[in-house]
């Protein structure tokens, strides 16, 4: 039997993987966008949290991905769940490239447009959200986008405490050594970010300002 | 036009200093005083405190010491969006925002104060005018314009709410010769018209004897005089002499005479 068979057959399956995967992935860069825009607007704006926020994020990220699953199974209400457990790792991992993107979009705003936007009489809100969101757009368009494929791979890992999604077929491929159950979780997940890859790249091409 | 003395100025310092955080002064002891209707040219070296004062008036820096008065209102009790949105500015780099067409940016205010659409399109329609542009160049991009046409559309973006003051930092100075000398000449016949209480800086002597009413000379954090043009070439002070020395022959040919 085939892969091309083992695919059809199972279809429904890893359908349902598949859109489980999306579940963690899509809930988690949500999550990551909620909090990691407003954290690096808050770095750009003042600098005396530019340091601590990102490196916050720059020491999350280092923790590996099994540990962090790890760490955090004791935890009261987060472990009673493996789904909600994955999904604040994943989060975790998400926010640094958000950030980190959001605040080099507001820096990188051309300092001549904000001085004329503050000098013109725009309050911090408008100059924030008429003038300097929308120019620093694209660019935390790519950090989302960075967090997206990350956070698809890293997902699979999020199987071995039994969140689901399509690290499931890997990980039981990989203890029946059965290659296509492997390539079952495999393939669908590679789909999965390079078509996310391709569609936010080609949004953040639309949004970059001329 | 006329000036009556007995008018009080538009705006005021008095004793105004200003240092860096780091405790630098970048501004010492400032007394000036900016009458209605005139343009007074601040003209200094760079580092010399020109945009700093100018900075000072609308509040984007504000005082160490002493008091800046707008309209008699000193700016620190005032409400400082009021302030900003009652002063046109004009900079160097123009900053037009580049996500918005020229109307958009030229009607940002407007909006913001809630004129209707019909009002801001009429406005920004008069105002292209004014500044010499082609009513059609409204739906263009900044990027899509030339260097003299983006600091015409700052120069219409500062008086779209129609500011009785306006603060222009260097705004020909990354113009080609030709372009700045239009520019100016634009600026003067403008200003007959408009007759706005203008603070101008800049470092280019031939640009403040054109244009002023009175130029105020600046040097290290310091005003060393302030002199209508035609005072400023005979005046004894060893740097405004030194600078009419700089500038080289014929400096008298190009002296404001029309604005003041």
């Amino acid at each position: 039997m085939n892969v091309f068979h083992f695919f059809l057959q199972n279809h429904e399956q890893i359908l349902e993987l598949t859109l489980e995967h999306l579940w963690l992935v899509g809930i988690s860069t949500l999550l990551a966008v909620m909090i990691g825009i407003p954290l690096g607007i808050l770095s750009a704006h003042w600098p005396a949290w530019n340091k601590p926020v990102l490196g916050a994020a720059n020491i999350i990220q280092t923790i590996p991905s099994l540990a962090l699953f790890g760490f955090l199974l004791p935890v009261p209400w987060l472990g009673d769940r493996a789904d909600r457990l994955a999904i604040l790792a994943l989060t975790l991992y998400a926010l640094l490239p958000v950030i980190r993107n959001t605040y080099t979009g507001i820096r990188g705003v051309d300092p001549a447009v904000v001085e004329a936007g503050r000098g013109m009489g725009l309050t911090g809100s408008q100059l924030l959200f008429q003038v300097e969101l929308p120019l620093a757009l694209s660019v935390i368009l790519s950090g989302v986008r960075v967090a997206v494929v990350v956070s698809v791979g890293l997902a699979t890992i999020a199987a071995a405490i039994g969140a689901g999604g399509l690290g499931e077929f890997i990980f039981r491929g990989l203890a029946m050594v059965n290659n296509q159950l492997i390539l079952a979780g495999a393939i669908p997940a590679a789909v999965l970010a390079l078509s996310a890859d391709f569609g936010l790249g080609w949004l953040e091409r639309r949004l970059r300002p001329q | 036009m006329e000036r009556t003395p007995a008018t009080s100025p538009v705006i005021e310092f008095r004793e105004v200093a200003y240092a860096l955080p780091n405790g630098e002064p970048l501004l010492q002891g400032l007394n000036l005083e900016v009458q209605r209707g005139e343009t007074l040219v601040l003209l200094g070296r760079s580092g010399s405190g020109k945009t700093t004062t100018l900075k000072l008036i609308n509040r984007l820096l504000t005082p160490g010491g002493g008091e800046v008065r707008v309209n008699g209102t000193p700016t620190a009790e005032s409400d400082v969006i009021r302030l900003r949105r009652s002063i046109g500015y004009v900079i160097q780099d123009v900053g037009l925002f580049p996500h918005f067409t020229v109307e958009r940016n030229i009607g940002l205010i407007p909006r913001i104060e809630g004129w209707n659409a019909e009002r801001i399109h009429r406005r920004v329609e008069e105002l292209l005018q004014m500044v010499g542009l082609e009513a059609q160049l409204a739906s263009r991009y900044p990027h899509q314009l030339s260097g003299g046409q983006r600091q015409r559309v700052g120069v219409a973006r500062a008086l779209a709410a129609d500011p009785a003051i306006l603060l222009m930092d260097e705004p020909f100075g990354a113009l080609d010769a030709l372009t700045r000398d239009q520019l100016q000449r634009e600026f003067l016949s403008l200003q007959q018209r408009l007759n706005k209480t203008v603070v101008f800086v800049t470092h280019d002597l031939r640009e403040a004897l054109r244009l002023a009413s009175r130029i105020a000379l600046m040097e290290a954090g310091k005003l060393v005089t302030v002199l209508p043009p035609e005072d400023f070439l005979r005046s004894s002070d060893p740097l405004a002499a030194a600078y009419v020395r700089a500038f080289g022959e014929g400096p008298a040919s190009v002296v404001n005479r029309g604005a003041s």
